[in-house]
């Protein structure tokens, strides 16, 4: 406790190492924050895709990218209706005709990115019919086709070929777009306006039942945007905060302690066991670390936790038992250790207790400097493509972004937001691994 | 071993120059089993890890037996057999091939023979990658990449290694200015490693400003005069230059700078202040001399470290270099090649380890004394 007051003592003389601690404590609370408000399991749902997304726009830039921008880009618009609702036009036996209207106000000053209606039809045998009108501000009226439902449908307005060509535009531009003088002549600008698509249904069972979601994909959505599988990048942002702290420590815990720990056992024990030590680090120098862990990924697994188990075994014999080596070999022969050896203390508790925490000083700014180092190996695996196949990460998110070349197609939100992540953790941990280094060395203080 | 450092310096009386230099001969024949036998393990190794101790042969079996049914099944000459003669047929080639691949001694037996031939430095042939001028040999593959990172990251290690000492060296004897204050603020940045500051100077020069290219090592169409050349070469290196630089010059500048720091508190450099001797000299005498293994040290490891370049950064900038070809090994399964790199990889870090055990007996007179130790 005592010891944890000097250093706190100690460390805030250090802007930078509060500046680290800040940054180390908002990674904390964010990666507190992902795991409880989605639970793991959801998480990799989430991230594996598919249909639980398809409200979602695919590339749409963060919201707050609108603040500088002159012409706001529309957000996501989803305007619901069902059958229960409408008004019932005519009844017929064994049916009825009714009218459904979605009334879709629209005030951005930008086209929307995509339209699609999502129907849901609930019958038994004979499928309903529906045909669309579509009804704008100023009372023009546009045929949008028939269609024969089926249980579920998509129905994709803009990406019909055949309404683009009627109407001059996809049909998310033309039928939001300003009429010009001709008819069929699209200005380009969008008429604001309470918009309206009215669904004609035609239904042969009585108990059958008709709702509908017509969605207007926006061009920005939430803090991160959206990937080209219309995942929300906040889940991956979030969830990649406690992995890469997990990665991190896991693997800079690992790699340290069984390096002292080792050293530490070699310089004490000496003989054939110290030789053994030396060469086995001779033979792990030779050894190329990157390589091998494609090797790994490539041909074996890409769990994080496999790599991470390759890291520690690579990292344990790493070039870091000779430093440590020559920092013990004058501990050995301190007094303090004869005298623990006088009153007939074991090995072990010689090398754990007396040796090791000697040059724990020198250690520990080094172990959290390291810290980042993992976290970027991590991201750099995902950025290789050997990412972990299941979670969400930073280093994936950068691999997407790269493979689907974000930074060429003007996604740069996409490649700046977990580089930021990246950045941010890196620097938390090497500020204060830094300022540690000044503390617990004082003689590099004389800067 | 025992611990040398602590032997009594004195152990070497004047008796004679031929002791020292039996005992350097001695030493030199010692360190170089050992630095062999070292080799020779971690090749094996490679060699086992490139080939999943025997996990990769599955995989290329099963390659074989599939590409040769494909084959067969194709072969109108075969068109009329029963399944079961056609069975017989591709049975017959998957053996052939196997036998011809060695596929069928067992692992262990294989890889004594592969060791073999990788200490010889007989690297032998890809299975299926090939140069750009279509040879198969391993030393044609490796040959035709050397040149693209030895240019690229020899430029960067060299530019890093000696801004950093000449700032640091400035930056000792300025201590605590404000150039010295932002570099040790600085510092942290360093956290992050080339390819990560790649990815923002692509955005910012390749997309933003559209000044150089964003990958590559020259443009296409090649340019036709060698001036022409080298200026594609020089634009399409700016970048992977200037992020490698970028990525570890802060942290650099400011470890030497402690370094130099630290050696220029010695009693015997406050010496030969108190005695008046010019800065200039004591920063050569004083501080750089005893300071010079750790720097050559350093400056080997460095060269050592151009060999494989970096997987990422060549990845991020699409450098033809050797990163990329073991990534491309990697995923082709290409074991050749992936231990031809190893093999070479090896050879060149023992041999300066080994030159530098020799420079150290040169230049520390206290380990030529007493018969090295590390």
């Amino acid at each position: 406790m005592r010891t944890w007051h000097l250093l706190w003592q100690q460390l805030r003389r250090y802007p930078s190492a509060l500046v680290g601690l800040a940054l180390i404590g908002l990674f904390v609370a964010l990666s507190l924050y992902a795991v409880l408000a989605i639970p793991y399991r959801e998480a990799l749902l989430l991230w594996r895709g598919g249909e639980q997304w398809q409200d979602y726009p695919r590339n749409a830039a963060p919201a707050w990218t609108n603040w500088w921008r002159r012409s706001k880009l529309p957000e996501t618009i989803v305007v619901r209706e069902s059958s229960a609702e409408a008004t019932v036009e005519e009844t017929f036996p064994d049916g009825r005709r009714l009218r459904m209207t979605l009334a879709f106000p629209y005030g951005y000053g930008e086209f929307p990115q995509e339209m699609n209606l999502f129907v849901e039809a609930d019958f038994i045998e004979s499928r309903p019919f529906a045909s669309l009108l579509w009804q704008t501000p100023d009372g023009r009226q546009f045929d949008l086709g028939t269609y024969r439902l089926r249980g579920r449908e998509r129905i994709s307005l803009s990406q019909n070929r055949d309404l683009a060509r009627r109407l001059g535009a996809p049909a998310h531009i033309a039928l939001l777009s300003e009429p010009g003088a001709r008819p069929l002549e699209l200005t380009g600008r969008v008429l604001p306006g309470e918009h309206r698509l009215i669904l004609d249904l035609v239904m042969f069972e009585d108990d059958a039942e008709v709702s509908t979601k017509l969605i207007s994909y926006g061009r920005v959505h939430g803090l991160a945007g959206t990937d080209h599988q219309r995942r929300d990048l906040m889940v991956a942002l979030l969830w990649g905060t406690p992995i890469a702290l997990a990665f991190g420590l896991l693997a800079a815990v690992g790699t340290t302690v069984t390096t002292l720990v080792v050293a530490a056992a070699g310089v004490w024990l000496g003989g054939w066991i110290d030789a053994a030590i030396q060469r086995i680090t001779e033979v792990n120098m030779i050894l190329p670390m990157l390589p091998v862990l494609v090797m790994v990924g490539a041909l074996y697994s890409r769990s994080i936790w496999v790599m991470l188990g390759v890291v520690v075994l690579f990292g344990i014999f790493s070039a870091g038992i000779k430093m440590y080596r020559a920092m013990l070999l004058p501990v050995r022969d301190a007094p303090y250790i004869e005298a623990a050896r006088a009153y007939g203390a074991g090995h072990w508790r010689i090398i754990l207790r007396y040796m090791i925490p000697r040059v724990l000083p020198v250690l520990i700014p080094a172990f959290v400097t390291l810290i980042p180092s993992f976290v970027f190996l991590e991201a750099s695996l995902a950025v290789l493509g050997l990412g972990d196949p299941v979670l969400p990460t930073w280093g994936k998110i950068l691999n997407d972004a790269q493979s689907e070349g974000a930074l060429y197609n003007g996604y740069y939100y996409w490649v700046v937001a977990p580089a930021v992540m990246l950045m941010l953790s890196g620097l938390g941990f090497a500020m204060l691994g830094f300022a540690m280094d000044r503390i617990f060395n004082p003689r590099l203080r004389a800067g | 071993m025992p611990d040398n450092s602590q032997a009594p310096v004195g152990a070497a009386p004047g008796s004679g120059i031929w002791r020292n230099l039996r005992r350097l001969a001695l030493f030199t024949v010692f360190r170089l089993v050992a630095l062999f036998a070292t080799v020779v393990v971690g090749v094996y190794l490679a060699i086992f890890i490139a080939n999943m101790g025997g996990m990769v042969d599955q995989l290329r079996e099963a390659q074989i037996r599939a590409e040769t049914a494909e084959a067969v099944r194709a072969e109108d000459a075969f068109r009329d057999l029963t399944p079961l003669e056609r069975n017989q047929v591709i049975e017959e080639r998957v053996q052939r091939e196997r036998a011809r691949l060695r596929l069928d001694e067992p692992f262990v037996v294989r890889s004594i023979d592969y060791l073999r031939q990788a200490i010889s430095l007989n690297l032998g042939r890809a299975e299926y990658m090939h140069s750009d001028s279509g040879s198969h040999r391993v030393y044609s593959i490796i040959g035709e990449r050397l040149p693209a990172t030895l240019l690229l990251f020899g430029a960067a290690n060299l530019l890093v290694f000696t801004v950093s000492l000449w700032l640091a060296l400035w930056l000792s004897r300025n201590y605590g200015g404000r150039l010295d204050r932002l570099v040790v603020a600085l510092a942290p940045t360093s956290a992050a490693p080339g390819w990560f500051y790649g990815i923002f100077l692509i955005l910012l020069f390749s997309f933003v400003l559209p000044l150089l290219p964003a990958g590559g090592m020259v443009s296409a169409p090649v340019p036709e005069t060698a001036f022409g050349y080298a200026r594609s070469v020089l634009r399409h290196m700016a970048l992977p230059l200037l992020a490698m630089f970028v990525s570890s010059i802060f942290v650099s500048v400011y470890s030497w700078r402690t370094f130099f720091l630290i050696y220029s508190s010695e009693d015997y450099v406050e010496m030969a202040r108190a005695k008046g001797l010019p800065p200039r000299l004591i920063e050569r005498r004083y501080i750089l001399r005893p300071t010079l293994p750790p720097i050559l040290t350093s400056f080997a490891l460095m060269l050592i470290g151009l060999w494989g370049g970096a997987i990422i950064l060549e990845q991020v900038f699409n450098w033809p270099g050797l990163g990329t070809l073991v990534f491309q090994a990697v995923g082709h399964r290409d074991t050749p090649v992936i231990i031809g790199t190893v093999v070479i990889f090896a050879y060149l870090l023992a041999a300066t380890v080994f030159v530098l055990d020799i420079l150290y007996a040169i230049l520390d007179p206290r380990v030529r004394l007493t018969g090295g130790g590390r």
